[in-house]
């Protein structure tokens, strides 16, 4: 029989780790943050359980400030699996009035992202949470591993993570404590481009060229989605044909200008681009070792 | 990602499907600190096109502040990831770095030099295929290569690509290279290497990575690259047939029950006859249920759902193999262990196993010897502590199926897990079974245990007295024994002191010692329950792990945990036998309380508080409880 292509073998780990969760965690949960990773993600799980639904529930933090067609294509696609969709919002931070212009990127995050994960966490009560980080994408991801432990206190110990060797991971932990769980830890950007094409998997619109408001900040072109987007003075949303690489906080995601319509269109301009797709993130731009850092505070 | 296959810009869509057809490789790089390893990984990203004009522009940011490349942008930077090894210039944990060519895509895992990190460096071999071992050549095979070698064969990798690096600094002397090779293969003779290929380069500036040096016009060898890019990886494991370990049941509804797993050997057919291991059922496949519908036929590698034709009872951790070729079975091996923990590694101790996706009690019989991973010679040895090789005796609380690692990485390997705090403390690869289970049947005796302790009214049990030398464990123990013989009662007590001096008699008092001390006196106990008796064990037994192994050896409830609680001050104030203070003095090691340790219970069945309490009344208290729990018939 014809050896499995590289796809093939990173779908069938995916499906591994997967299972290997849902036969020995005792309540995992699925974070869900509407992006192409997160699309590749649901379909890798419905494939996993198949014929059975995924034993768990999806999550969504919502920081109030994500794109409406993200809240739209989530609803919606909640709905057509039959999935169980929890979403949370920290209140206080929705009390305070933390927004991303007046706080800044980082509170922001922080207060609406990070502490809202903890908080949705230690509600639920959830002992291990799958997220669709890849290796790929950023330098201390490059080292974690698919299986990363947290304390009580939802923090990441980089100096003193398990040994994970072959396909055989430890699920083992005391109480109060939790595991994260890449599944996709080792699929590149280009192989879930390719994936969703292949199984035709069905992404936000806003992957697509299309034309939107936009306005020009620092050399980025945010979309204007709503009137809660304060312009400055002078400041005219402009109709461009826009495209987005990565899907977060719509103030916090700059728009590349594009013809792409197609998803082989998309491709194309991702192979052909030079600049990598964090960039379009506000908020790695602060220092090299940002993510770890905030890693170890507990972001996802 | 400015690949310059032209396909891209032309025809995306004929781009793509050359792209999922790609195959596939995995390896690692390893090597002394300083060889090179990040440089070499970064040149292969740097060289395929893979680095974005925004990363390359911040290494070059980074190069100024803390590179060490002089003008030359430090491409190792591109690798080190944790901020703790940018600023040591070191990489401490293995890296998983992504790049692909146009005829395959690559998994690296980037591994680290420094000899206390042993340990990272298997962890990347456990999943790979070939491995490329870097070598300066300025200072040819040292320590560290032979130690990466051996641990690369342990983990059962056959491609090995020697890597003769920072052949700049030696104006690419081909004598230099040659004698290299010949001291390298010289060694790795034994290591059962199917393929050895020895690479004179340059990372740095790139020679012999993709393109052909020419300042090495004598050697006639591939490129790195090219060698990469053509090595042929046989997957199909070593003649052991088809063999599924089942991960998950899927039983969405009474109409379906299939059973879910990642195929770990050879290929499956609807109509396959199967045998289920290690409960020896038979059965055939009725169909390969996917996602995208059934298929025909599924190999090494996939992860699917099969429906049987017949109802038999299958459940996580039973491998379905092909009817001809089962997997062994067991509950006692020979196996090689590397010892991943800063805590030693104890025979006699319990730890859990997690091998063909169960979790079972295990316990380290014998250390048989250990490896010098530098020399490759047998070492004797008590304990392992980190990052030592050793070939073991293990027994398992049940049987389960297997097959030797060496027909197979997935069917033959296993993780040991530590009970207090579940880490990863070690991994191990099944060598062969020690077949004692098939050959020592245990005797079924006619006159069973409920019989003989019928006949003396009374329910076995174990009283297992723990508590800090001179706590007053023996006296509480002599009265309560003397209270149930007044009382017509068959019981036995075994003491620390006198055990020693007889069946434990060739045991010291270092940890070791300690807990192969408890785990003879748990059998004898376990021995004297089955004839009915109550038994009284008095002794420190100040590890928590070896209390939890004599429980776990009894049936539910025969165990009864009495904690001795005497504070340290107290019992060394009384000093009965006056060994507080020759411990003090130094002329006792290993004291509990002193200077080793001493872990309470958490949840005794019975505490006694010394200090407010008499020795007569804890004894009352506890033959009470006896009373109340139903040992003793009136």
């Amino acid at each position: 029989m014809k050896d499995l292509t590289h796809l093939e073998r990173l779908e069938a780990e995916s499906i591994h780790i997967m299972r290997e969760v849902a036969a020995e965690c005792e309540k995992p949960v699925m974070l869900y943050s509407v992006g192409k990773d997160s699309s590749v993600m649901l379909h890798l799980a419905l494939k996993a359980f198949y014929p059975s639904k995924p034993p768990f529930p999806l999550l969504h933090v919502d920081t109030t400030w994500k794109f409406r067609e993200m809240i739209r294509f989530r609803d919606e696609t909640a709905k057509k699996l039959g999935l169980e969709l929890l979403v949370h919002t920290n209140q206080e931070g929705v009390e305070q009035g933390v927004n991303p212009f007046t706080y800044g990127s980082a509170a922001h995050t922080d207060i609406m992202k990070t502490q809202a994960l903890k908080q949705a966490l230690d509600k639920y009560g959830f002992d291990a949470a799958f997220g669709g980080a890849r290796r790929d994408e950023e330098k201390s991801r490059a080292k974690e591993r698919i299986f990363s432990f947290r304390s009580a206190q939802h923090r990441w110990d980089p100096k003193n993570q398990r040994p994970e060797l072959w396909n055989i991971y430890n699920t083992k932990i005391s109480k109060g404590e939790s595991i994260r769980v890449f599944p996709m830890s080792n699929w590149t950007e280009l192989d879930i481009w390719q994936y969703i094409h292949k199984e035709q998997i069905e992404i936000p619109v806003l992957y697509f060229a299309a034309k939107h408001p936009v306005v020009e900040r620092d050399g980025t072109l945010i979309m204007v989605d709503d009137d809660r987007m304060p312009l400055n003075e002078g400041e005219v949303p402009q109709e461009k044909m826009v495209r987005f690489r990565t899907l977060g906080c719509y103030p916090l995601t700059g728009a590349v200008e594009s013809e792409a319509t197609t998803l082989e269109q998309i491709i194309q301009e991702t192979l052909l681009t030079t600049t990598s797709e964090r960039q379009g993130r506000v908020i790695d731009h602060d220092q090299s070792a940002s993510m770890e850092k905030k890693k170890q505070e507990g972001y996802f | 990602m400015s690949h310059h296959d032209e396909l891209i810009a032309t025809d995306i869509v004929a781009y793509l499907q050359a792209q999922e057809n790609k195959s596939f490789l995995r390896f690692l790089t390893c090597g002394s600190v300083d060889d090179g390893k990040s440089t070499l990984i970064g040149r292969l990203l740097y060289d395929s096109k893979l680095i974005y004009e925004d990363q390359l522009a911040a290494v070059e940011n980074d190069s100024k502040k803390s590179g060490t490349t002089g003008e030359k942008p430090d491409l190792a930077l591109l690798v080190d990831g944790l901020a703790a090894e940018r600023e040591q210039g070191i990489t401490i944990d293995v890296a998983y770095r992504f790049f692909s060519t146009d005829k395959r895509k690559f998994i690296v895992a980037d591994t680290p030099g420094h000899e206390q990190y042993t340990r990272n460096m298997a962890t990347g071999a456990s999943t790979a295929d070939l491995a490329i071992i870097l070598i300066d050549a300025r200072y040819g095979v040292q320590v560290q290569t032979k130690r990466h070698s051996y641990i690369a064969s342990l983990l059962g990798i056959k491609h090995v690509v020697v890597a003769i690096n920072k052949m700049d600094l030696l104006e690419f002397d081909q004598g230099v290279f040659s004698s290299i090779e010949n001291d390298y293969r010289a060694f790795a003779e034994n290591l059962g290497f199917e393929e050895i290929v020895c690479i004179p380069m340059s990372a740095l500036d790139g020679d012999n990575i993709t393109t052909r040096s020419e300042r090495s016009t004598w050697y006639e060898g591939k490129t790195l690259m090219e060698h990469l890019e053509t090595v042929e990886i046989n997957r199909s494991e070593a003649a052991s047939g088809f063999r599924l370990p089942v991960q998950w049941v899927n039983r969405p509804d009474l109409n379906f029950r299939g059973y879910s797993g990642t195929i770990a050997a050879g290929t499956v057919k609807s109509g396959d006859e199967v045998i289920v291991s290690p409960s020896g059922k038979r059965s055939s496949v009725k169909s390969i249920v996917t996602y995208n519908g059934e298929v025909e036929e599924a190999g090494e590698g996939a992860a699917i759902t099969v429906c049987l034709n017949d109802e038999i009872d299958i459940s996580r951790g039973d491998i379905i193999c092909d009817k001809d070729h089962p997997a062994e079975q067991s509950d006692q091996f020979a196996a090689h262990i590397m010892w991943m923990s800063e805590k030693k590694l104890f025979p006699g101790r319990q730890y859990l196993m997690k091998i063909n996706n169960q979790i079972i009690p295990a316990t380290v019989t014998a250390l048989k010897h250990k490896i010098n991973v530098n020399n490759f010679a047998q070492e004797p040895g008590k304990t392992m502590e980190l990052n030592e090789v050793g070939v073991c005796n293990l027994s398992l609380s049940k049987p389960v199926a297997f097959d030797p690692y060496k027909n197979n990485r997935h069917t033959g390997s296993f993780i040991l897990i530590d009970k207090q705090t579940n880490g990863t403390i070690g991994v191990g690869m099944l060598d062969f079974s020690l077949r004692r289970a098939a050959n020592v049947v245990w005797q079924d005796l006619e006159i069973g245990k409920s019989a003989r302790a019928g006949l003396k009214l009374q329910k076995p049990a174990v009283l297992w007295f723990t508590g800090l030398s001179g706590s007053g464990k023996s006296t509480i123990a002599n009265l309560v024994e003397k209270k149930l013989f007044d009382m017509g009662r068959h019981t036995y007590t075994l003491d620390g002191d006198n055990v020693r001096h007889g069946l434990n008699k060739d045991l010291g008092f270092k940890d070791a010692d300690r807990v192969e001390n408890i785990r003879r006196v748990s059998e004898t106990a376990k021995l004297m329950a089955d004839a009915g008796l109550i038994t009284l064990v008095s002794f420190i037994s100040p590890f928590r792990a070896e209390r939890q192994m004599a429980r776990a050896m009894l049936e539910e409830g025969e165990f009864i945990e009495i904690f001795v609680n005497t504070p340290l001050e107290v019992a060394e104030q009384r000093d009965v036998k006056g060994l507080y203070k020759k411990a003090r003095a130094g002329e006792i090691k290993n004291f509990t309380g002193i200077d080793s340790e001493y872990q309470a219970p958490q949840n005794p069945e019975i505490e006694i508080d010394t200090v407010t309490m008499s020795a007569a009344d804890a004894a009352e208290q506890i033959v009470t409880y006896l009373e109340e729990k139903g040992f003793l018939e009136s």
